[in-house]
């Protein structure tokens, strides 16, 4: 069996999603954001969305899904992103409507707009990515940043008496009733990514259906601000993220 | 048994060498290039060890990239 004899696209497996265009993506090697990129375009692929959806861009390190990913986006003010979702959703309640957001942007400066959307239990997915720092200007502290953990702000770690505690913004969505599926993914493994897919499913799925916010948090990796190679940086995030930031589901009252 | 045989076939000039794939392999299929580098400098991955491949697509999944494509052949 030559390689010439298996390489026929009767035999294709996996190919990259046709949405996820051929611009070469500004993330470093090794970013989560590519992986969660193909995943969502995969998604809308398969859900045959792709005239529906509308994306709501952050500012941070995606500022540029646009140009990633071949579907409609707003860029919103940074943390404003739920706020225009809600709009773009009350007036187009037919389309799939999602923001993409990381977590300066949406447990930071977009805490009220997040809180709140999530309380008026907007029809909208939220997909929060959090690695515990703001990679896109240079590595500063934010609100997730573990406690004891480097960064360009902190260099001696992060201390609780001066900069308080990790935030779980996650856990307060999912108190709220307005939510209706809450949950905590990763996608450092093949396994994990495929759950972190149906994850993201689920929520498109209740986006479309009307039920409420959805809220997909993906606990990543930032492996330049973390300054670790990527390998390092899921092992890490394997054995400190996820102690604070526990993988799976926290709400779901759709069954 | 019938045997499963793959193959990847890798997109050099989108690859990062950020590494995930080699690591996510189960049967240590990939490598990174150790001298040579695409245009944007980056030392691609490239299969190194193409008959172990079982054409899982763990590599694909990982690929931060979607620089992998993956083909599987089941013989009988």
């Amino acid at each position: 069996m030559t390689r010439q004899d298996i390489i026929k696209p009767e035999n294709l497996v996996y190919e990259k999603p046709r949405l996820l265009n051929e611009n070469h993506m500004h993330y470093c090697p090794g970013c989560s954001h590519g992986v969660v990129h193909r995943i969502i375009a995969e998604l809308i692929e398969e859900m045959g969305l792709e005239e529906k959806a509308i994306g709501v861009a952050p500012v941070g390190c995606a500022v540029f899904a646009y140009k990633y990913i071949d579907i409609d986006w707003i860029e919103a003010a940074h943390g404003r992103a739920p706020a225009i979702a809600t709009a773009a959703k009350r007036l187009n309640p037919e389309n799939l409507v999602f923001t993409y957001q990381g977590d300066g942007d949406l447990a930071a400066i977009g805490t009220c707009e997040t809180i709140h959307a999530a309380n008026r239990g907007e029809n909208i997915a939220i997909i929060f990515i959090n690695n515990g720092i703001y990679g896109m200007t240079g590595g500063q502290m934010a609100p997730t940043t573990l406690e004891g953990m480097k960064t360009s702000t902190t260099p001696y770690g992060r201390r609780v008496d001066l900069n308080g505690y990790p935030l779980r913004i996650t856990d307060i969505a999912a108190q709220l009733d307005g939510t209706c599926y809450v949950t905590r993914q990763a996608v450092h493994t093949p396994a994990a990514v495929r759950k972190a897919k149906a994850a993201i499913r689920q929520a498109f799925k209740n986006s479309m259906e009307g039920r409420g916010t959805s809220f997909v948090e993906i606990v990543s990796t930032c492996s330049s601000g973390w300054k670790m190679t990527p390998e390092a940086a899921n092992k890490w995030m394997e054995e400190h993220m996820f102690e604070k930031y526990p993988l799976g589901e926290l709400k779901n009252t759709v069954k | 048994m019938a045997k499963v045989s793959g193959a990847v076939v890798i997109n050099e000039e989108r690859c990062k060498g950020c590494n995930l794939c080699v690591v996510a392999c189960p049967t240590d299929v990939l490598a990174l290039k150790s001298k040579e580098v695409n245009d944007r400098g980056y030392h691609f991955a490239y299969p190194a060890n193409e008959e172990a491949c079982i054409g899982c697509a763990s590599c694909a999944a990982v690929c931060p990239d979607g620089c992998i494509r993956v083909y599987r052949m089941v013989e009988k």
